[in-house]
């Protein structure tokens, strides 16, 4: 059934086709449903194609498939082919992206009732579901390439929805420009290997012999600005969270669940070319990352700022993990986090149209008893998210601190900055939680908040039971139920393991739970109980999220824009001015000896004269040498 | 006497093949006398008329690639008549892969600017000029004699300066001054360089003007092709244009009226860079090795510098116009590091900008006849007025951008990586061109389309059904060749293996050798279940 794959990316893309067409025709909801059809069917065929692959030989290399459709770009010795890869790493992306996306495209049938634009919303959206598969199951370098650019064009469309909207249409900009940063990685890092391997395609470059360690770790950084970029690292972070500016349902799918995510795939498939050196350079941005947004959602008031900043702090857990060789924990964290974080997201969304379009956590509180639904299944997400067991974040985060703690140089060091992160997270996702759901009512009577229709609740209930149990599918008690570990093992020449003793794993695993603990306890004694005083738990330095974005803001309208202007400039001034100086010094040339022209004969006649005398002169002096 | 000429060239070969290309050049040559000899009387016969002749030379253009050999590297449908016989002037004309797919874009784009672009007044002479151009064009890019080349060369500067000059915008006269001086006295020392050539290369053969024979001859000294090989350049240099020596682009794509300026984009620039293949490469290897690494260096500085000056523009055709100089900047860079890759992109993408770039300029030109402006900041929330319109910038503006799966990516990314094999650094800088490139166009998108409309704003129609039809080709290209660029590369590569092999016999470059991928057996990875 593995042979099904071309179809997983082509029925968002006949959605896309359909909507494109006739989508004005069709208006509200039939668009939509024709939308979520599209994205659950290939979610569908992705399960097949799943069963399919289960059912093939662990080992031998059987689980590894390759569809080629056309010869895309055949120049000389370089092929590329519009290919796909069907292997255990591409599927397991698969199923999260288009499960999670289908409940995402259900979801905004009712999130985007009554919008002018609805049926060019679930165009948006199909696009994406289809570059995103682009992306996953591209059986090269480029044909990546393609959905990773999809994916960033996609995502300017959406963040700049509301295009009427300064804030928006800026954002979306903001993010394609800092993105193409990345992109520069990625087109470099791919020439590189080209000019290393001969090949840009995954199972050649896996099989080839190592590069020389200079230009791996040429390449592994390459590949890690890429990433930085699509997934929000340090520096390149500040895109995601104006990208907030989109419609919710946006930042659940593109911003939390699925396209963030994509930096972290590319590291996992490209993990046979990483070197040690670039490593660790991965696991210090990651472990910096997760630090630096923890602090900042600390102080956030914007209800999706937080989750906006939580989610750039989990991204750094996975290139922490990375970073620490444990590929297996970032892509587990990577499906945990989908679960929960698009939960989350979906679930401030419920409650941002259920207050009115309200995003300020300091204008709601108490909405439990309206909302029933969506507090219940954002608890859940909480719960997760906080490290709580046995909810789905606690397996995953915890299997990548003890990877930190086992890094071979700094591992120490990482595991407690990833510490320290743990517990910030269950602080603010708590304060997040009690500042929307619990203590007193901080809204108008007029507000009138309710809860949200079936299309919006129910992937809430799906999600929320998937952020439960989600651990399950891989679990360290047992070796034998580390199910996707044992899956994603062929995808891995050298296959991670861990050394540490049950002893210390336990110990390690109580010590994160005592840090999720202390998290929510502080955050309870502070905004629910008011033990605390909370007069300077919210400092302007982390609201603004230690000045990174405004500074690079000024750098750019500043130095920036002048610099650029100074360019024009001399382009005007100086390279357009030399061509009209020559112009204009040829015109007074001509003027200077147009009395010549008199137009008298006599004038004329005398030049002749001397002319002939010169002439003369001339033949005789060379005849009297 | 013409016409007795005419019918000679055209019977020359009848008895063999019908010298298919000679009609080519001469077919839009007859529409435009036929245009001209039609009454005043009937101004809206003009372009109909004229496009009918484009028309046929666009079929007749297409024939030939129909029947045009993929595995031929040499020169097909060749045809030669004597022309001046005793100096060896020949009326020499064939095609390869590397002209044939700008003749295909040349026989298209005329059609299609004359039906989509109302020239409002005077519709005769504006006709007659662009058939004259689409001839000129050809003629350029067919030509195998070095003298009946230049006459090409020159002979479209006269169309394109009638055309800004007469249908132009506010500055046209000192547009179309500044474009002819600059570009003619760039070509003046080619036509030095030619004479010399074939006065130099004739030996005891003969003189000859012939390309081909000249560059199997290789007869001048190093130092004599060298000073040779720069004459060309300057020419071509000018032309393309590149920096520091396009501040003609600007202007003249500005002042342009929209079908000036498409075809100026799509086609003539073209000529700049086809002239360093066809002429620089071809005849002059060895020099153009010893120059390379200045050309590429300058093709590098066009990349960033156009972008960057593009940024600030405050008028879209400047803007777009200096996204020219970005672009072609690419295409120099993959002339000047002799790879399959980065010759075959550059060939592509001489085609591929052909087709963003002047569907750009249909589409700024389509709002300047709405709102008679071409000022950024005079525009706000098209969108929200003209969402179609909107939707089809958009598709344009991200082929420009280059992203994957349009046409402006196939070509970029073979340049780049195929520069990077013989030119790393230069590669590496290029390629942040692609981050400016996004950020020069969605800042003016977002200024344009983006935000709150005005009530004028407001007004703005959206597109009409005759325009979404000039535009469909366009669109239709950009999408085909961003998935499918295959046939083009199959037919463009034995003529740049070609070249490449030329350059490796006449020179010391010696093109580096790809490292071998190690050979994975698909079969047994992916199972036995096909």
């Amino acid at each position: 059934m593995v042979e099904l794959v071309w179809l997983i990316p082509a029925l968002p893309l006949i959605g896309f086709v359909v909507l494109l067409l006739a989508g004005k025709l069709l208006g509200e909801p039939r668009a939509g449903w024709i939308a979520t059809t599209a994205a659950g069917a290939s979610f569908l065929v992705t399960l097949m194609v799943f069963v399919g692959l289960l059912g093939r030989d662990s080992h031998s290399g059987e689980r590894s498939y390759e569809l080629i459709l056309f010869e895309w770009l055949p120049s000389g010795s370089l092929q590329v082919e519009a290919g796909f890869l069907v292997d255990p790493l591409s599927v397991t992306m698969a199923l999260f992206v288009t499960g999670v996306g289908a409940l995402i495209h259900l979801y905004s049938v009712g999130y985007m009732h009554g919008d002018p634009k609805y049926s060019k919303f679930f165009l948006y959206l199909n696009l994406f579901l289809f570059s995103m598969l682009m992306l996953v199951f591209g059986n090269n370098l480029v044909v990546t390439f393609l959905g990773w650019e999809g994916v960033g064009a996609c995502s300017y469309l959406l963040i700049s929805f509301w295009h009427h909207r300064d804030s928006a249409a800026t954002a979306g900009k903001k993010a394609f420009v800092t993105n193409r940063v990345g992109d520069w990685g990625f087109l470099v890092a791919t020439f590189a290997i080209w000019s290393a391997l001969g090949t840009v395609t995954y199972t050649e470059i896996a099989s080839s012999p190592a590069m020389t360690a200079a230009t791996g770790t040429a390449v592994s950084l390459l590949l890690f600005v890429a990433a930085a970029g699509k997934s929000a690292q340090l520096p390149l972070y500040v895109w995601l969270p104006d990208a907030m500016e989109g419609p919710t349902p946006v930042s659940a799918m593109v911003h939390a669940a699925t396209m963030v995510t994509s930096g972290v795939y590319l590291l996992v498939r490209m993990n046979n070319v990483l070197t040690d050196d670039a490593l660790i350079v991965i696991a210090v941005v990651g472990a910096a990352t997760a630090l630096f947004a923890a602090l900042c959602a600390v102080a956030q008031h914007d209800i999706k700022k937080v989750l906006a900043y939580s989610t750039i702090s989990q991204l750094g857990f996975m290139f922490l993990a990375i970073g620490s060789g444990a590929y297996v924990a970032a892509i587990f964290h990577v499906i945990t986090h989908s679960f929960f974080k698009a939960l989350l997201f979906l679930g401030s969304g419920s409650v941002i149209h259920g207050m009115g379009d309200e995003q300020d956590m300091r204008k709601m509180g108490a909405l439990r008893l309206a909302m029933p639904i969506t507090a219940a299944t954002f608890i859940v997400g909480w719960l997760a998210i906080a490290g709580v067991p046995p909810f789905a974040g606690f397996w995953s985060k915890d299997e990548i601190l003890l990877a930190a703690w086992e890094q071979k140089n700094i591992g120490p060091l990482l595991w407690v900055i990833g510490l320290i992160t743990a517990l910030l997270t269950a602080y603010y996702m708590s304060r997040q939680v009690i500042l929307v759901f619990f203590g007193d009512q901080r809204w108008d009577e007029d507000a009138h908040p309710h809860e949200s229709s079936w299309t919006m609740t129910i992937p809430l209930c799906v999600l929320a039971g998937a952020a439960i149990v989600g651990g399950a599918i891989n679990l360290p008690l047992v070796k034998d139920w580390l199910v996707l570990e044992h899956f994603l093992e062929p995808i891995f020449n050298d296959p991670h393991h861990f050394s540490s003793g049950t002893i210390t794993k336990v110990a390690l695993a109580v010590i994160s739970v005592c840090a999720a603990v202390a998290g929510i306890s502080l955050a309870v004694l502070s905004w629910l109980t008011r033990q605390i005083s909370t007069d300077r738990l919210e400092p302007d330095f982390l609201e603004n999220a230690m000045y990174v974005d405004s500074t690079y803001a000024r750098v750019v309208d500043g130095i920036g824009t002048s610099s650029f202007q100074g360019a024009a400039d001399i382009d005007k001034r100086f390279v357009d001015g030399t061509v009209n100086t020559v112009g204009k010094l040829t015109m007074r040339l001509g003027r200077l000896i147009r009395p010549a022209q008199s137009g008298y004969i006599r004038n004329y006649a005398v030049g002749v004269a001397l002319g002939a005398l010169v002439i003369v002169a001339f033949l005789t002096w060379g005849l009297l040498l | 006497m013409g016409a007795v000429a005419v019918i000679e060239l055209l019977a020359s070969q009848s008895a063999s093949s019908f010298p298919v290309l000679n009609a080519i050049i001469l077919v839009p040559v007859l529409g435009a006398l036929v245009v001209v000899l039609l009454p005043n009387s009937r101004p809206e016969m003009m372009r109909p008329v004229g496009a009918v002749f484009a028309s046929i030379a666009a079929a007749m253009s297409l024939y030939v690639m129909a029947q045009f050999s993929s595995h031929d590297a040499g020169f097909q449908f060749e045809s030669i008549q004597s022309w001046i016989p005793a100096l060896g002037i020949n009326w020499h004309v064939g095609i390869d892969g590397i002209s044939l797919w700008l003749v295909v874009l040349t026989g298209l784009i005329t059609p299609i600017v004359l039906l989509a672009v109302d020239p409002h007044h005077e519709p005769k002479s504006y006709t007659a000029w662009l058939l004259l151009l689409q001839a000129g064009s050809f003629g350029a890019f067919l030509a195998l004699d070095l003298f009946l080349f230049f006459v090409m060369f020159e002979i479209v500067l006269v169309p394109m300066y009638m055309l800004i000059g007469g249908w132009g915008y506010e500055d046209r006269r000192y547009a179309a001054t500044k474009f002819f001086i600059y570009t003619m006295a760039g070509s003046a020392l080619m036509l030095v360089a030619i004479v010399s050539v074939a006065t130099l290369s004739a030996g005891e053969q003969g003189i000859t003007f012939d390309v081909v024979e000249l560059a199997q001859r290789q007869a001048l000294s190093t130092n004599t092709a060298r000073l040779c090989f720069l004459a060309f350049a300057l020419a071509f240099v000018i032309k393309v244009p590149i920096f520091p020596m396009h501040t003609w682009l600007p202007d003249a794509h500005t002042q342009a009226p929209t079908a000036g300026s498409v075809v100026l984009a799509a086609v003539m620039l073209k000529l700049g860079t086809y002239g360093l293949l066809r002429f620089g490469l071809y005849l002059f290897p060895e020099a153009s090795v010893w120059s390379a690494p200045t050309l590429a260096t300058l093709g590098v500085i066009g990349v960033i510098y156009g972008a960057i000056v593009a940024t600030m523009q405050k008028d879209l055709k400047r803007l777009v116009a200096y996204s020219s100089v970005a672009h072609m900047g690419f295409i120099v860079l993959g002339i000047f590091a002799f790879t399959t890759q980065s010759l075959e992109g550059g060939i592509l993408q001489m085609v591929n900008h052909g087709l963003s770039t002047g569907a750009l300029f249909l589409l700024v030109g389509m709002l300047y006849e709405r709102r008679k402006t071409r000022a950024i900041e005079e525009l706000s929330g098209i969108q929200s007025a003209a969402p179609i319109f909107a939707g089809f910038f958009t598709i344009v503006m991200l082929s420009s951008i280059g992203v994957p799966g349009l046409n402006g990516f196939v070509g970029e990314f073979l340049v780049l990586i195929g520069s990077y094999e013989t030119r790393r650094w230069w590669t590496i800088i290029a390629a942040t061109g692609v981050i400016l490139a996004a950020l020069y166009l969605l800042w003016a998108y977002q200024r344009v389309f983006h935000g709150e409309p005005t009530a004028t704003d407001e007004a703005t129609p959206d597109l009409t059904l005759r325009e979404g039809l000039t535009l469909a080709p366009f669109i239709a290209g950009i999408i085909f060749l961003g998935i499918y660029p295959k046939p083009l590369l199959d037919r463009i590569e034995p003529a740049v293996d070609g070249l490449i092999a030329h350059i490796e016999n006449h020179s010391d470059y010696e093109r580096p050798s790809p490292a071998a991928p190690v050979i994975v057996d698909h079969n047994q990875l992916s199972g036995d279940d096909h």
